[in-house]
């Protein structure tokens, strides 16, 4: 059957939509399926919350258009259909020394989403954002396909760029890899004791690819510790395969409550010793250390989860501290939380990149927590940063605008790339995206 | 060794996840089927992830005048050569009741067609003495059911056909695959209520590459269909023939 009625979500789970989906593994079906109109479309719906939903409408989900189309070892330059997945890349490129030059936290994001979302890595603040590393993609709009790139068509690239989709159905990309020397990763762990030594150590870290994790339950002196991983890429060295395991069931609440978090990352935190360490993975290990265990959204129960994540500016760390406390006082955080440094690099109106310090913090789905995300926002919106699109399920119209001063360009192109309105989502409908509020 | 595989009913994603196997193994996959056009970024596609060769060929399971081409094109090829076929057509049993000519088209499709193209492959397995057919039955093949017996009795030719092929080839020191999905995640089954336990097509292909490797005979993929086919063979008749599952 072409259309799957059925109820789906965000990876949050939060968030529901009922409607038919059509899954085209062929160019000539994807085009039969739009033969009453255009249709929004999704990736593997890793967003979490509802910027892949179309409730009460239909979807075009695009997993199964997942070819690779053409590669120049000159340049670098990999043509792919948007239904490829991101690890799928990177698995297949990195023995012959290439990758993708910007990878999210999940291997399993699709290049389509990758570039509605102009998702980061961990090396942003050296090589900026997915969509910076573009140089073309193929758009079907209401009238035809159309040629999309930052030269020629600078303004519809840039409402393509971290656009939701809204400009019409991305269906293949030309993305620049980067030489790698290997497919395996070269890691330092370190411990950091607290805030200021995160930042400091954030700051000063010269390697291609950092992350600190941040145990988001840890009050006090210890407000700020975690870990910092520092990677490069590397060669000859084996590592071991990686077997997946599967959440088959939902958890019960207490799983992810107060005690059972801070016990979990209090012996997370000591895991690398003191004087820290070097360990060498696989490549995915490291860069998607969570596509290892599948339907980890499970985890959170049937309710679902909230992430929050914000950016602000350098000069608001301060700022981001008072989010911090607040998060580590509610005692509602779960374990996996993230301080990234960021650059300045971005391609598009909407996208969240900007120079300095985000914050992500999963929540469980709870009243509570739902009112500190509330608050965050506005912290967020007060320190002059910005909410990700990828990650809200809860904010309002009124945020959005007052953190994105390009909005406006972005409704003057989408405007005209969609003027039937035929790619709203739930979430640009539930945001305001569109429309001049 | 070298290998090469001429894979029939390229079009299909599971035919789709196997070639992408082979091709990661460095074999060269010759990508047979209907949608031309669509086999050809597949080829492309299997070359980049590191396939020796990867070409797009017509076939047609209806049109056995374009077997020979094929199996020409394959004796071009040294060293030790494969094939898998994907190819099969369910249509709703209803639209067959209504309907009797459909019967024709699926047996051809799901049966009579590849078992043809088999016929002309054979003695090439025996020549270079080696060589591995891999038939994508279904568990529908294990027994008649009321929803899709067409299909059924179609899929049981060609397991029937598949294990007499292997008694033929073993003798040659080639190998035949038996491959018997249950509920994968396809275009064929989007939708369709009453599915459960589906599989994605990659997980059904690393099991059709590990069962090549390890030369087995029969396959269920997932395995636990062979327990769940196991039990319902042996449901009685006068009991199976009231029951609607
Ligand atoms: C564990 C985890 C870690 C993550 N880590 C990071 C990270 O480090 N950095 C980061 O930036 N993000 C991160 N993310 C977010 C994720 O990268 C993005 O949400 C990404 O968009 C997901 O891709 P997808 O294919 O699932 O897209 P979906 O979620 O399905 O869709 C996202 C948006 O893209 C649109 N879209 C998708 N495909 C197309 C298409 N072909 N044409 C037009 N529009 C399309 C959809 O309409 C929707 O608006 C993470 C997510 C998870 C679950």
């Amino acid at each position: 059957m072409t259309w799957n009625s059925t109820t789906y979500s965000g990876w949050g789970r939060a968030l529901k939509a009922k409607g038919e989906i059509a899954r085209p593994e062929r160019q000539g079906a994807l085009e039969a399926c739009l033969s009453d109109g255009l249709l929004p479309a999704c990736g593997m719906r890793r967003s979490y919350g509802d910027a892949a939903l179309n409730d009460g409408g239909r979807l075009i989900d695009m997993t199964r258009l997942d070819r690779m189309l053409g590669f120049d070892p000159e340049t670098g330059i990999l043509e792919v259909e948007a239904g490829a997945r991101i690890g799928d890349i990177a698995a297949a490129f990195a023995p012959r020394g290439w990758l993708p030059a910007v990878m999210p936290g999940t291997g399993l994001a699709t290049v389509g989403g990758c570039i509605a979302q102009d998702v980061h890595g961990k090396n942003h603040h050296h090589i900026g954002s997915f969509c910076q590393h573009v140089v073309a993609l193929r758009l079907r709009q209401a009238k035809g396909t159309v040629a999309v790139s930052p030269d020629k068509t600078p303004d519809l690239f840039r409402a393509t760029a971290g656009g939701l989709g809204q400009t019409g159905i991305i269906l293949s990309a030309r993305i620049r890899l980067i030489p790698c020397k290997g497919d395996v990763m070269v890691v330092t762990e370190r411990r950091i004791e607290d805030w200021d030594q995160h930042l400091a150590l954030l700051d000063a870290s010269t390697a291609t690819y950092t992350v600190g994790w941040i145990d988001a339950t840890a009050t006090g002196a210890a407000l700020g510790r975690g870990i910092l991983e520092e990677g490069e890429t590397g060669a000859g060295l084996v590592p071991k395969r990686v077997s997946t395991r599967r959440v088959p069931l939902d958890a019960p609440a207490f799983a992810l409550s107060g005690p059972v978090v801070r016990a979990f990352n209090a012996a997370y935190y000591r895991r690398v010793p003191a004087r820290g360490r070097t360990v060498v993975k696989p490549i995915a290990d490291f860069f998607f250390p969570l596509d290892k265990i599948h339907d980890w959204n499970r985890l959170y129960g049937k309710r679902g989860f909230h992430q929050f994540q914000c950016v602000v500016p350098l000069a608001a760390a301060p700022a981001l501290r008072q989010m911090l406390e607040s998060v580590a006082a509610s005692g509602l955080a779960s374990p996996l939380a993230v301080l990234k440094r960021m650059g300045p690099g971005r391609a598009g109106f909407l996208s969240f990149p900007m120079e300095g310090y985000t914050l992500a913090v999963d929540f469980p789905n709870r009243d509570e927590a739902r009112a500190l995300i509330a608050r965050l926002q506005a912290m967020t919106a007060a320190a002059g940063g910005r909410i990700y699109f990828a990650k809200d399920s809860l904010a309002r119209g009124t945020d959005a605008a007052a953190m994105y001063p390009e909005l406006a360009d972005w409704r003057a192109q989408v405007a005209k790339a969609d003027p039937g309105r035929r790619l709203a989502t739930d979430m640009v409908r539930r945001l305001n995206l569109r429309s001049e509020a | 060794m070298s290998d090469t595989w001429i894979i029939l009913g390229a079009t299909s994603s599971m035919a789709r996840a196997f070639a992408r196997k082979a091709a990661a193994s460095g074999a060269a996959v010759l990508l047979a089927g209907r949608d031309q056009p669509d086999i050809a970024i597949l080829a492309e596609d299997c070359r980049l992830r590191g396939a020796r060769l990867a070409e797009a060929l017509p076939f047609d399971a209806r049109a056995p005048e374009g077997f020979a081409p094929l199996i020409d094109r394959l004796t071009r090829e040294e060293g030790r050569l494969n094939a898998a076929v994907f190819v099969g057509s369910m249509p709703p049993q209803s639209a067959i009741d209504a309907d009797p000519a459909l019967i024709d088209g699926t047996v051809t499709d799901s049966f009579t067609g590849p078992a043809r193209f088999l016929q002309l492959f054979a003695p090439l397995v025996e020549a270079r003495a080696g060589g591995t057919v891999v038939g994508v039955g279904s568990v529908a093949g294990d027994r008649g059911r009321i929803g899709n017996y067409v299909y059924g009795s179609a899929k049981a030719g060609f397991h029937t056909y598949l294990s007499g092929l292997r008694n033929r080839l073993t003798r040659a020191g080639g190998h035949v695959v038996t491959v018997k999905p249950g509920f994968v995640d396809t275009s064929m089954t989007w939708g369709l209520p009453g599915m459960f336990l589906v599989a994605s097509p990659e997980a059904v292909a690393d099991d059709i590459w590990k069962a090549v490797t390890k030369r087995k005979n029969v396959i269920y993929t997932p395995f636990f269909w062979r327990f769940i086919m196991l039990i319902i063979r042996h449901i009685p008749e006068f009991i199976f023939k009231k029951m609607k599952i």
